[in-house]
């Protein structure tokens, strides 16, 4: 499903932050990829979205190297995507509804069906009581949750969560985490960047380390070790 | 199509009523700069009609002598607007008309009624008398044809002379009036864009994260831009609402004061009789540099993700 071939990121001479990166990433896995802050983990994350490009090499996403698409291509490419982040990257002058409604409208989906899924999905993830709430009037565990929900409503292929728990205690981070879980067993592939140790070895699925930059272990049933 | 304007059109008057300071304050800016452009047209009114009033009362007359018959001088006025066909005016005055204008212009004047009978004969000599459109230029081209082609050898005098001091006046005035309306309005308009600008710059700062939130979550670029621009448009109308209302109040109010000063011009008839100009103009003012500036300020923060 999503492929690195060879690629590295320089973004100055002495500031190499991806070097060399080969693996592959097939559906329905859950992929965790560890490695300290600025190891290089959230620019493996953008360079799948097409947000970098990287210096040489190529990232394949379903079969289209991201690199050569097209603008339209590279949308599409977003919209299949669910993205959870640390910063929960939330629309602020939006309702809870409304965050999670704007991924349907960006698809151009009917009313009524959005209408369905987002008080489905707001059920689901426990924020149906605060519905009219902006982001700002909510925890921040209720606002990861809030932005995993808006990752889960278009029913997107893959889930790409970088740092999901940065910002959560223990409590929100075990639903989280719980949440991406349960994610997976319907048969969709997670994407976990993390520098949780706990959670990694908890988690007992595929882990990528990278080091400054590198590839250092690509481990079946992984443990975080650094 | 429809359901994409539709959710974009809601995205903007929520953001518009969500962000109630930004929106005020860039309304406001939008106002201000909209009634310099209407100052700017109220200016260009009364500069406009001084200089017509005072172009109205430049005329030339040309005195044939006594011994140039009336079918000489019908030519003569022939020849003249065939010359120079944009005359305002051109009238024939003989010499009968002029001594009846005379006596009835200073009827029960003794001194004078005693000199003219001393004179005995009529004194007054049969004369062409020209308006020009106000164009200094076209008062040139006449004094030439007066002073150079056939018709100069019946002409005994013309009254131009005394006068041309005050068609320069008239002309540099004219012409400095216009230049400094253009250039003030190119000036004023520059900096009133400028700060439109820096407002919708302001109020969209806030909204940068969201732009690249939205970006990230695939959405094309309209469904991003397209809310903001909606929004510069609504900025737009309601500061020419304001802008027009206030616009004729103000002009009603000071109608007497301006009248004092400038007899004969009426500023409030003179917004009502072009209240579609000043419509047009307040309006495509607001919207255009409402929507411009909105659409300069997101494309550049989408060029930025």
């Amino acid at each position: 499903m999503i492929k690195f071939d060879k690629v590295t990121k320089i973004y100055s001479p002495d500031n190499t932050v991806l070097q060399d990166i080969s693996f592959e990433i097939k559906e329905g896995e859950f992929v965790s990829i560890v490695g300290k802050s600025g190891a290089g983990k959230t620019t493996l994350i953008r360079l799948i979205l097409g947000l970098e490009n990287p210096t040489s090499g190529a990232v394949f996403f379903k079969g289209l190297n991201v690199k050569n698409a097209d603008f339209s291509q590279i949308q599409e490419l977003r919209r299949s995507v669910g993205g959870i982040y640390q910063d929960y990257k939330l629309l602020s002058n939006k309702t809870v509804y409304e965050n999670v409604a704007y991924i349907m409208e960006v698809e151009g989906k009917d009313n009524d069906e959005i209408e369905t899924e987002v008080a489905k999905v707001l059920d689901v993830i426990g924020l149906k009581a605060k519905l009219d709430n902006f982001p700002s009037e909510l925890s921040g565990g209720e606002q990861q949750r809030l932005a995993v929900a808006r990752a889960l409503v278009n029913n997107p292929d893959i889930i790409i969560a970088d740092e999901p728990t940065g910002n959560l205690d223990p409590y929100n981070t075990y639903e989280v985490i719980s949440l991406l879980q349960k994610i997976n067993q319907t048969g969709k592939t997670v994407i976990l960047s993390t520098h949780d140790r706990e959670v990694i070895n908890k988690l007992g699925k595929r882990v990528i380390t990278i080091e400054e930059g590198r590839l250092m272990r690509d481990e079946e049933k992984g443990r975080f070790i650094i | 199509m429809l359901k994409n304007f539709k959710r974009i059109t809601a995205f903007a008057i929520n953001d518009f009523s969500r962000n109630k300071g930004i929106s005020i304050a860039a309304i406001f800016v939008l106002f201000i700069t909209t009634m310099l452009v209407t100052g700017l047209l109220f200016f260009h009114g009364m500069a406009g009609y001084l200089t017509s009033q005072i172009q109205d009362k430049i005329d030339i007359t040309a005195y044939f002598t006594e011994v140039t018959t009336e079918e000489e001088i019908l030519q003569a006025k022939d020849k003249i607007l065939s010359m120079s066909p944009n005359i305002k005016n051109i009238e024939y005055i003989s010499r009968e008309q002029a001594l009846a204008n005379f006596n009835e212009k200073h009827q029960g004047n003794q001194v004078l009624s005693k000199a003219l009978e001393e004179v005995g004969d009529n004194p007054f000599l049969p004369s062409l008398n020209i308006t020009t459109n106000g164009d200094p230029k076209q008062f040139a081209e006449i004094s030439e044809i007066l002073q150079t082609s056939d018709i100069s050898e019946m002409i005994n005098e013309v009254d131009f002379s005394q006068k041309e001091e005050t068609i320069k006046k008239v002309y540099s005035i004219t012409s400095s009036i216009n230049l400094f309306g253009l250039l003030a309005g190119i000036v004023l308009v520059l900096i009133a864009i400028l700060v439109v600008f820096n407002t919708v710059k302001l109020a969209i700062e806030s909204s940068k994260e969201e732009i690249a939130t939205m970006r990230i979550v695939g959405a094309s670029d309209w469904f991003v831009r397209g809310p903001f621009i909606i929004q510069g448009i609504i900025y737009g109308i309601i500061s020419f609402l304001i802008s027009i209302i206030l616009s004729g109040l103000f002009a009603y109010l000071i109608s007497y004061k301006i009248m004092v000063m400038l007899p004969g011009f009426n500023i409030f008839k003179y917004f009502l009789t072009n209240l579609w100009f000043f419509v047009l103009i307040q309006l495509g003012f607001g919207i255009a540099v409402g929507a411009i500036s909105s659409y300069i300020v997101v494309k550049r923060y989408l060029e930025e993700v």
